[in-house]
C-alpha cells in the first residue's frame, strides 16, 4: 500500500541517495536506523514532499505519484495520505492543542468547526491531555508537545504517520511518555515509518527494520533477526557501537 | 518676561481640541491605508513576485530616502503641475496620501522582517497537514508575524500622529495650523505651542497604553 521505488534525491552536486526502493503494507511499522547523515530524514521528508525527490515514484494507497513530474495538486493530495511527526514538534504557536488537533481537520478537510473540536478532544482524551485542551505550546513541556505533535497526526487519518527522530529533541525524562504513545498506536496497527535511534523501541515495536547508511538501504528485517544476525558487516559494526551503550544485545 | 497666561491657556484648549478629530482622522486613514499597501509590498518582498518585486524595492528606497515634508510638497505643489487632473487635490487628501506612501515603506519592511522571523517549522508543519501556501500564510504565518512586528507598527502609528502637524505646511487647519492661527492674533506664542505640544503628548501616552495592552494579548500564547 507504501511503496518507494527507485527515489532520489541530490542538493547541488551532492546525492543524498538513490534508487532507494522501499515497501510497507496497511498496518506495518518499519523503523529506519543508521548513521547520523545517512539520509534517513531526508527520505522521510521525501514522501511528503517537505523535500522534493528528483526521481523515482512514490504510492501511498490509490495515489501514485511521479517524483519528476509532481504537480502541485498531486503534492497536496499526497499530503493528505500522510502525516508527519517532527523532531522539534514544530506545534503551530499560535494556537492551544485542541486548536493544533483541529486545525487540518477544519482547514484541510472541511470539516465543521464543532465536529473537528469534538474530534479533537477524543484525541486529547486518548493522548493523555485532555486537561491541556486551551494550553499554548509554549506552556507544555517537551513530552507534552510531541504527544500533541503525535494527536495532530492522528487527526489527519493519514494512511500512514512518519516519525522524523520524535525523541531526540526530548529531555530525557519525557522519552518515554513519547515513545509509550506511539506504542500504543501501533497497538492499534497504525502504519508507521519511524526514523529513531531508540534501539529497544525498534526491538519491541517494529516489524521490519530498516538500516541504511551512506545513502543506501543495506539491509532490512525482522528486528529478531537484525539485531541478532545481522547479514552485512556494516550492519554489524554500526550495532555494535550503538547497542552497547544502550542495554547490550 | 511675563509669568504663563493660565486663562488664555485654559481657553485655548477646547479650541484646539475641537480640531483633534481632523488630526486622528488623517491618521488613521493614513494607517489603514498603509497597512494595507505595506503588506502588499512585504509579501510582493517576501515570495519575490518577480518585476513587483523591483518595484517594491525602488518604492521602498525612494520613500525611506527622501523627508516626509518633501514628499508631501512634491504631492501638493509638485505634481498638480505636471499631472493636471491632480489640480484639484486638497490638502487633507494629499497629507494622507504622503503619511500612506512615506510611511508604508517603513512598514514593509518591518512586515517582512517579521514574516521571514516565523521558524520555517511553522511552515513545515502546515505544509505536512496539506495546507496550501496561501492558507498556511493566512492561518499560520500572518497571524504569528503579526505579534511580532505589532510594537513596530504601532511606533509607525505615534510617529504619523504626530507627523500630520505637517500638513500645516498644506494650508490644512488641523491641531498644528490652528494653534499657529491662535498664537498669532494674541502673541502668545509659548503659551499656545506649550499647550498643543501637551495635546499630542497625551494622545501618544494614552496610545502606548493601548500598545502595551495589544502586546500582552497578542503575547497570552506565548507565556510559559
Amino acid at each position: 500500500m507504501i511503496e518507494l521505488k527507485g527515489i532520489g534525491k541530490r542538493f547541488g552536486a551532492h546525492s543524498v541517495f538513490e534508487g532507494i526502493d522501499l515497501s510497507l503494507e496497511r498496518g506495518e511499522i518499519i523503523v529506519i536506523v543508521g548513521p547520523s547523515g545517512t539520509g534517513k530524514s531526508t527520505l522521510l521528508r521525501c514522501i511528503n514532499f517537505l523535500e522534493t525527490p528528483d526521481a523515482g515514484s512514490l504510492t501511498v494507497g490509490d495515489l501514485t505519484v511521479d517524483a519528476s513530474r509532481a504537480t502541485r495538486e498531486q503534492i497536496l493530495a499526497l499530503r493528505r495520505r500522510t502525516a508527519f511527526v517532527f523532531q522539534n514538534y514544530a506545534l503551530f504557536a499560535n494556537k492551544t492543542a485542541l486548536e493544533n488537533i483541529a486545525e487540518g481537520m477544519i482547514v484541510v478537510d472541511h470539516m465543521p468547526k464543532r465536529e473537528a473540536h469534538a474530534r479533537a478532544r477524543e484525541i486529547l482524551e486518548r493522548i493523555g491531555l485532555a486537561d491541556k485542551a486551551d494550553a499554548y505550546p509554549a506552556s507544555l513541556s517537551g513530552g507534552q508537545q510531541q504527544r500533541v505533535g503525535i494527536g495532530r497526526a492522528m487527526a489527519a487519518n493519514a494512511e500512514v504517520i512518519l516519525f522524523d527522530e520524535p525523541t531526540s529533541a526530548l529531555d530525557p525524562q519525557w522519552v518515554e511518555e513519547v515513545l509509550g504513545l506511539m506504542k500504543q498506536l501501533a497497538a492499534e496497527h497504525q502504519t508507521m515509518i519511524v526514523v529513531t535511534h531508540e534501539m529497544q523501541f525498534a526491538r519491541e515495536v517494529a516489524d521490519r527494520v530498516v538500516y541504511m547508511d551512506q545513502g543506501r538501504i543495506i539491509e532490512q528485517a525482522p528486528p529478531s533477526e537484525l539485531f541478532t544476525a545481522p547479514k552485512d558487516e556494516r550492519t554489524r559494526q554500526f550495532l555494535r557501537k550503538i547497542l552497547p551503550a544502550q542495554e547490550g544485545v | 518676561m511675563h509669568g504663563l497666561n493660565l486663562d488664555y491657556m485654559a481657553e485655548l484648549v477646547p479650541i484646539l481640541l475641537s480640531y483633534l478629530p481632523l488630526t486622528l482622522e488623517m491618521a488613521a486613514a493614513g494607517m489603514l491605508c498603509a497597512l494595507v499597501l505595506a503588506c502588499l509590498l512585504a509579501v510582493i518582498r517576501v515570495t519575490r513576485v518577480p518585476g513587483l518585486n523591483a518595484f517594491a524595492l525602488l518604492f521602498i528606497s525612494f520613500f525611506r530616502g527622501t523627508p516626509l515634508l518633501v514628499q508631501l510638497f512634491l504631492f501638493y505643489y509638485g505634481l498638480p503641475q505636471v499631472l493636471t487632473f491632480l489640480v484639484s487635490i486638497n490638502g487633507i487628501t494629499a497629507t494622507i496620501l504622503g503619511l500612506t506612501l512615506h510611511f508604508s515603506a517603513y512598514m514593509a519592511e518591518s512586515i517582512r522582517a517579521a514574516i521571514v522571523g516565523i521558524d520555517r517549522s511553522q511552515t513545515e508543519a502546515a505544509l505536512s497537514i496539506g495546507m496550501t501556501q496561501s492558507q498556511l500564510m493566512r492561518r499560520i504565518v500572518l497571524p504569528q508575524a503579526t505579534r511580532v512586528a505589532t510594537p513596530t507598527l504601532m511606533n509607525y502609528f505615534i510617529d504619523m500622529i504626530k507627523s500630520t502637524s505637517l500638513a500645516f505646511t498644506l494650508g490644512v487647519t488641523e491641531m498644528m495650523g490652528a494653534t499657529q492661527k491662535e498664537a498669532a492674533s494674541s502673541f502668545l506664542y509659548f503659551e499656545a505651542f506649550l499647550v498643543v505640544a501637551v495635546i499630542y503628548w497625551i494622545v501618544v501616552e494614552a496610545l502606548s497604553w493601548l500598545q502595551k495592552w495589544l502586546e500582552n494579548r497578542l503575547n497570552r500564547a506565548y507565556q510559559r
